[in-house]
């Protein structure tokens, strides 16, 4: 010992993962305001650098192992209500939960949000998430009017869908490997109120379920079951079938109308850091979730007026659910079939119910038609999303099992959720991967954008 | 970079044609696995042992590595890094087990035995240990064996590398826990191998499949140390608490 310590220059390494808090990776994180990402860039090394926003993508697509990765400061009073047409220009840091609260009260609601509110804007483009309208409306990336971009040559473009299409699409589920979303302008929906009427329906099976949104789906802005994953034999799919749209003035109560469009949500509680490491998931609660869930349901119930949050982001009112899963931590699996193959759907069901894998409601949608994003996710069809807790014995089997039926049937998996595919299953899923991949080695030519998942599924090296 | 199934994409075999190291390699193949490299002195054995592991979808590469030779070991490990990316695994599993009776006197071969167990698995591991701080991610199996647990009189040499590159193992994998990367420090007792054909097998002996799967459990489970079998956990606990006078009696060969 010598006494002095060595002259390496302390870098805030820490350990980052997803949602489903399974493969951590240590990187350079490092928050800063949109300014300073162009000089922060110069630091990355070959590792690297990537930017993350609230990390609830599911696996690794928000981490950069041994790289980079920023964390872009932004408020969401900086966004600006544009004029002339109801859209609102946003740094991409900000988070739709942080949006909501401004643009609700004005009368104005996010084109698209995901079952959570805790994405930012850059995260919602970067994966071009959907939500519950997205069999009428599409995706986020449809609802992008323009980006401000930062390349990995250290230059910011405004990219739109008609100065530079091949970038703008390219960016639009690109995660993050264009270049970094500095801020973004969005179209977005102009609102009477900030409650919800919604239809709520139990159906018996998946044939019914299928059947059901296939007819009624189209006459809801919103729509989207909550299957049971556990019932087998003739209940197999049975399911809660929840659909609405914004309530109109004259929908609310008098008490209602006199704030219309007064928004405050807020959690209920918060799971702690102390779980047990084997978390308190196991076939017997989950079970008596499911049971609950679906009993409590009305039979029929319509117009029902709800939150935005009780509707939209349920899960929201417990801060990190995601810990109830222990140590090992979780998977989300979500994939798409395209029409026609129900058969594929119901199979898929039934080994995920057979395995006796102990997961909570699924989410099952109908998704209307695709964008021009090369790696955008929703294509017309049928997704289903459902957690699994990555510790189930024989899960690798059962998933990559479960991969070959997707894909055989024509469907693919979502980069915000995937923690276990393939290179191999990406580019079976996504056909248009070379001509994004070549759009991005114009802009990037030497790899400064990467991510654990990029370097995963063969997206970038 | 594993996926949250803890399926590696990279595996590295120190060791390549070790049994127990190509069967940690079979038993943690899956669909996810992209490239196996097979380190290992004896490189047309390697290229057998690749042969019986390659399928579609499988790169496996056999690359000359000899563990005395520690000045090459932190190039090697560079030039697996650039032809094959991160390394997700690396198993180290190259020893000299020796012929215990002469090791005792025999300065020779004690000291190509101390040179490839101690000095050459310290150094190729610590070439793999700084790859994967580099990339933030990764996980090293060490084996080791309930040799070094408590060294016995029959093989010192063997049994005193083992106890040493168990401890180098467990306070290596201690300071990297915080930079992403993983040690498991893996302890099986007599192992059915070619290492061992024709020895006496002890109580408790075990085979390379079991040895493997009970490193796959224990990488899944996030542990630091197992053994094969795990009984012997407890054997070694209380062996290692056994006074000198009963120890030095017990027939141990």
């Amino acid at each position: 010992m010598n006494g002095h310590t060595d002259a390496v220059p302390m870098k805030p390494r820490r350990p980052l993962s997803g949602w489903g808090r399974t493969n951590p990776s240590v990187a350079d994180v490092v928050e800063l305001p949109n300014h300073e990402v162009r000089a922060a860039l110069k630091e990355a090394g070959p590792r690297g650098a990537l930017v993350r926003g609230l990390g609830r993508s599911y696996g690794d697509a928000a981490q950069n192992g041994g790289g980079l990765v920023l964390r872009l400061l932004g408020a969401a009073h900086q966004a600006v209500l544009q004029p002339d047409r109801p859209s609102v220009t946003v740094p991409a840091g900000v988070s739709i939960d942080e949006l909501l609260r401004v643009i609700v009260p004005r009368g104005f609601f996010v084109p698209v949000t995901p079952g959570t509110r805790f994405v930012t804007i850059g995260g919602a483009i970067a994966s071009d998430i959907h939500g519950k309208n997205h069999h009428l409306e599409g995706s986020f990336g449809n609802h992008v009017d323009a980006i401000t971009l930062l390349l990995a040559d250290g230059s910011t473009e405004v990219v739109t869908p008609t100065d530079r299409p091949e970038l703008f699409w390219a960016t639009i589920g690109g995660m993050g490997l264009t270049g970094a979303i500095l801020d973004a302008t969005i179209r977005v929906l102009p609102i009477e109120t900030s409650r919800m009427a919604v239809d709520t329906t139990r159906v018996p099976d998946l044939e019914a379920l299928f059947t059901a949104m296939a007819e009624g789906d189209d006459d809801y802005r919103y729509s989207v079951a909550w299957i049971d994953p556990q019932a087998r034999g003739r209940h197999l799919g049975r399911s809660v079938l929840s659909r609405g749209d914004h309530a109109r003035l004259d929908r609310l109560d008098p008490a209602d109308a006199i704030d219309p469009l007064a928004y405050g949500p807020h959690q209920l509680a918060s799971i702690p850091p102390l779980v047990p490491p084997m978390g308190v998931i196991n076939h017997a609660t989950v079970a008596a979730f499911n049971e609950m869930w679906f009993r409590k349901a009305p039979r029929h119930r319509t117009d029902e007026v709800q939150s935005i949050a009780s509707f939209f982001h349920p899960l929201d009112m417990v801060g990190a659910w995601n810990r109830i899963y222990g140590r090992r931590g979780m998977l989300q699996y979500q994939f798409v079939v395209p029409f026609g193959q129900e058969d594929t759907m119901r199979t898929v069901v039934e080994r995920l119910s057979a395995s006796g894998t102990a997961s909570f409601l699924a989410v099952l949608k109908r998704f209307g038609a695709g964008n021009s994003a090369p790696l955008s996710f929703p294509a017309p069809g049928w997704t289903l999303a459902v957690d699994v807790p990555a510790g189930s014995r024989g899960l690798g089997e059962l998933l990559h099992g479960l991969d070959r039926l997707v894909l055989d049937a024509g469907g693919r998996h979502y980069f915000a959720k995937d923690a276990h595919t393939t290179a191999h299953a990406i580019r079976r899923g996504y056909p248009r991967l070379d001509e994004w991949k070549a759009v991005r080695d114009e802009v990037d030519p030497h790899g400064v954008w990467q991510s654990d998942l990029s370097r995963r599924l063969g997206l970038t090296g | 970079m594993d996926n949250a199934l803890g399926e590696p994409q990279t595996m590295l075999l120190l060791g390549g044609t070790s049994d127990i190291g190509l069967a940690i390699v079979r038993e943690l193949l899956t669909p996810a696995a992209r490239t196996v490299v097979l380190a290992c002195r004896d490189v047309d054995k390697g290229e057998r042992a690749a042969a019986g592991l390659r399928h579609d979808g499988l790169t496996v590469a056999v690359v000359a590595f000899d563990g005395a030779a520690t000045d090459t070991h932190e190039q090697l490990i560079t030039d697996v890094v650039a032809a094959h990316g991160d390394i997700d695994l690396a198993i180290v599993a190259f020893a000299l087990l020796g012929d215990g009776p002469s090791t005792i006197t025999d300065v020779a071969a004690a000291a190509e035995i101390a040179e490839v167990n101690f000095t050459g698995t310290v150094t190729a591991t610590i070439a793999v240990a700084n790859a994967m701080r580099t990339q933030g991610h990764g996980g090293i199996v060490m084996l080791s064996s309930v040799a070094g647990e408590r060294v016995r009189s029959a093989n010192p040499v063997y049994g005193g590398t083992k106890a040493g590159i168990d401890g180098f193992a467990q306070g290596l994998g201690d300071g990297l826990a915080s930079q992403g990367v993983h040690v498991l420090v893996v302890r099986p007792g007599f192992v059915h191998s070619s290492m061992t054909a024709g020895r006496a097998a002890a109580p408790f002996a075990t085979t390379p499949e079991k040895v493997a799967e009970v490193t796959a459990k224990g990488l899944r489970a996030g542990r630091r140390t197992v053994w094969a079998p795990g009984l012997l956990r407890y054997v070694f606990m209380a062996l290692r608490h056994t006074p000198g006078p009963v120890w030095r009696r017990l027939p141990l060969g």
